[in-house]
């Protein structure tokens, strides 16, 4: 059976990390779009409005390939993880239905007056139902991550003699301190995504010598922006959920640092390969002392190393945990180091001209998404082996009736069709950026049957 | 408590649908009632600032039913685990049908993308009809309350079925009839010119067919699942529901001779609203019957999340079901009236 297991395990994976591809954008440019819509309505601009529209164009887009692939996550927690739906259902059904009665109906219903209303509402109703939009992503961001931080770290439970958890507190569930570090991290490194897409669509343009105007309005708001997330990604939201897992998840901390043995003045690994045979990193390239400062901010202090714990308490992937998590904190550095340089070059008037940086910003564009995978990728394989963290064993959450080769035939059918979509959705997100900003008003008669 | 949200996910699944119901009527009958382009353009538009709200109800009586009955959803969900991702995938497809015939310039694939959501609307509503014809037939319920169902079958009703055998075909089938009458007299509502002309027309030659489906699954389920009766013959008032069932259909006639779209299609809603809630007034206290030892049925007591859980969840979602329906109310009547061909489509 173990091989059902892994399937099953696979089938979560792939599914929600296709999903979240889109989910990410789309929580990003929302504060985004209500930028430009405040903007507009103060200054009575039409570029704002315009870039408004156009960033609409392409946050419809992907939020259809959100609920198109988010349908299968909510099915799966029942098909795929039959026995962890039966023990846990009670409480993490608690925030997934509050997304759909909360989150969903208000997003589905102002996404509608948003995108087809314009002409229908008062600039004023408009600019409501783009901070509506923008609320209600947020929002139903912030119940899945309340969900995950459940699974990561459980409160407010009491576990009955049959094995099934029972809510005893709402609010702790709901206030989790997990979840509160997780959700700013998880929305910081969302909008990062938003800054990185919306430069590198207006450094296409400037390159292309396109749409100037909008391509530089694109560019400064999504370099100051990006600036200001990228650093609140590291400080203070990064290293409050690092300080978390030293607390709550030691051997996770462990195994993603590649630290073996409880060390005191704990060195941190900026790169090198976890040996796992022999126990220890080759080749590595560490600033001493770094880990211990950084978790207990003394110098010296004792870091649990990997030895502190029984074997199946460990993660059981300690590689593609390591490499994950050296990603995502290695990408981040990289964004705030592009940011930087590009908002010195605003600042200097030099940025428009610099055709160099106009090249790095528009290729920049995929890594926010692969640094937002590594982060989850990090998150999820950090907390096994456990479903729900030191609770419930990742073995015994999953549908045993499903046999592994009813699961890869099904996880072959979501590969196909998610291939589709991705053809499609390529297709769709080009044809928009070649017709730019100024059709981006014409298009819409077009457009205006669908979401 | 349990009865309450018993009677609230009841309420959600009829509200999921009656109102993605219309919009899956209007996918199967899309290519006949539409016929050319601009007709079809004209279907998609009543039904496109909607259908993507109508399909939330789904995920929020879904979510609501994980976090109230778990072991339903976590029995359910495994046992029916085949054709639930069929149904995934067709739900993708229709979005896909639906989204890209928007964004299509060129005629062929515009035509392509019809299919394909016709396709998927008419089988997803057949889907749907079956799921709700193993529920009321029952599945081979274990000790532990699991299932396992294969998807094909010897088509006989037993203690070891599967997913489609005749009683859960003739459920699909009756589904599919009535969503597409429901969907015929939306699009009646919607439309005007030829397209109207078509819908009604449909409506009007389903009608005998849907009333006589809804004669013989009412025997068909009685015969294929005996325990169904015992709940009417301890409250004799649930009679009532059949007889409301059938009378919502005549008016339903009535009115749609009349010419009356909006009250016709009104009766169709109450005529899927009754049939649902004669399937759970039959099923109830149980919300998953077993096929063989009626010890193994999951009831709403068994499956039921802790006292707590249900109380609080009470509290949020009566305050967020009331902001969700003062959304639909007010979208609905953003895009209230007929479509306009002439304005080009909805807003901008």
């Amino acid at each position: 059976m173990e091989s059902a297991l892994l399937v099953h395990r696979l089938h979560f994976a792939f599914t929600i990390t296709y999903h979240y591809l889109f989910p990410q954008l789309t929580m990003g440019l929302a504060p985004l779009i209500v930028y430009f819509k405040t903007k507009a309505l103060r200054t009575g601009e039409d570029r704002y409005n315009k870039a408004a529209r156009f960033w609409a164009k392409i946050f419809g887009i992907n939020f259809v390939l959100g609920v198109v692939t988010g349908i299968p996550m909510e099915f799966q927690f029942g098909t795929n993880w039959s026995h962890f739906s039966q023990f846990a259902g009670g409480v993490i059904g608690q925030t997934l239905a509050m997304e759909g009665v909360f989150a969903f109906f208000l997003e589905s219903a102002f996404l509608g007056l948003f995108l087809f209303g314009e002409k229908r509402l008062s600039p004023k109703m408009h600019w409501f139902s783009a901070f509506m939009v923008f609320a209600g992503s947020w929002l139903s961001g912030y119940f899945i991550v309340a969900t995950d931080a459940w699974m990561q770290h459980p409160v407010g439970y009491e576990r009955l003699a049959n094995g099934s958890f029972q809510l005893t507190s709402f609010w702790a569930l709901l206030l989790n301190p997990w979840a509160l570090w997780q959700y700013a991290h998880n929305m910081s490194g969302a909008v990062i995504t938003g800054t990185f897409v919306m430069t590198a669509i207006g450094a296409y343009y400037l390159l292309s010598k396109k749409h100037m105007e909008q391509a530089r309005l694109y560019i400064r708001t999504g370099v100051v922006a990006g600036l200001i997330f990228a650093v609140i990604q590291l400080f203070p939201t990064g290293d409050g959920q690092g300080q978390m897992l030293a607390k709550k998840q030691p051997a996770t901390l462990a195994a993603m640092e590649g630290l073996y043995t409880t060390t005191e003045g704990a060195p941190i690994h900026i790169m090198g390969q976890p040996d796992v045979a022999n126990q220890k990193i080759d080749n590595p390239l560490s600033v001493p002392k770094m880990l211990s400062f950084l978790t207990y901010k003394r110098w010296n202090a004792e870091v649990k190393g990997m030895d502190a714990f029984p074997k199946e308490d460990l993660p059981d992937n300690i590689p593609l945990l390591y490499y994950s998590y050296h990603i995502m904190v290695g990408l981040g550095t990289i964004f705030i180091a592009v940011m930087l340089l590009s908002a010195f070059l605003l600042s200097k008037k030099k940025l428009y001209d610099a055709k160099w940086m106009m090249w790095i910003l528009m290729l920049s564009a995929p890594f926010p998404y692969i640094a937002n995978t590594a982060g989850w990728m990090t998150a999820e394989i950090g907390r096994q082996p456990w479903l729900v963290y030191g609770l419930l064993r990742t073995k015994d959450g999953y549908s045993t009736l499903v046999s592994a080769g009813n699961g890869w035939f099904t996880l072959l059918g979501f590969m196909g069709m998610y291939t589709i979509l991705s053809i499609l959705f390529l297709f769709l997100v080009y044809r928009q950026i070649a017709s730019g900003p100024e059709a981006a008003e014409t298009h819409t008669k077009e457009a205006a049957v669908a979401v | 408590m349990e009865t309450l949200w018993f009677l609230i996910v009841a309420l959600m699944l009829v509200a999921y649908v009656v109102l993605d119901g219309f919009d899956l009527g209007a996918g199967a009958i899309h290519l006949i009632a539409g016929k050319t382009d601009a007709g079809r353009t004209a279907i998609i538009r009543a039904i496109g600032p909607v259908w993507d709200g109508n399909e939330v109800w789904l995920l929020a009586t879904g979510g609501t039913l994980y976090f109230a009955f778990p072991l339903l959803y976590a029995s359910s969900f495994q046992g029916f685990y085949l054709p639930l991702m069929i149904v995934l995938w067709l739900l993708m497809l229709r979005a896909i049908g639906i989204e890209f015939r928007a964004h299509s310039t060129s005629e062929v694939w515009r035509g392509f993308f019809d299919v394909v959501f016709c396709g998927a609307s008419a089988l997803l509503a057949v889907f749907f009809g079956a799921a709700l014809g193993n529920v009321v037939r029952g599945v081979p319920l274990g000790k532990d309350g699991l299932f396992f169902l294969p998807l094909w079958t010897n088509w006989r009703v037993g203690p070891e079925p599967g997913i489609l055998d005749w009683y859960t075909v003739l459920s699909g089938v009756l589904a599919l009839v009535a969503l597409t009458v429901h969907g015929a007299l939306y699009i009646g509502l919607k439309t005007e010119g030829d397209v109207n002309t078509r819908a009604r027309k449909i409506a009007s030659a389903l009608w005998p067919v849907q009333l006589g489906l809804t004669l013989l699954s009412l025997f068909a389920s009685v015969w294929a699942n005996p325990a169904l009766a015992t709940n009417f013959k301890r409250w004799p008032i649930g009679v009532a529901i059949p007889v409301l069932v059938f009378a919502s259909l005549f008016a339903m006639w009535r009115l749609h001779a009349k010419g009356n779209e909006k009250y016709a299609f009104l009766s169709s809603c109450a005529y899927l609203a009754l049939m649902l809630g004669g399937a759970a007034f039959a099923a109830y206290p149980n919300v998953l019957l077993a096929s063989g030892d009626p010890a193994n049925n999951l009831t709403i007591y068994n499956t039921a999340t802790g006292a707590y859980g249900m109380k609080v969840g009470f509290v949020w979602w009566s305050i967020g079901i009331v902001i969700a329906i003062g959304y639909f109310v007010f979208l609905f009547k953003m895009f209230k009236g007929k479509v306009d061909m002439a304005e080009g489509g909805y807003g901008h």
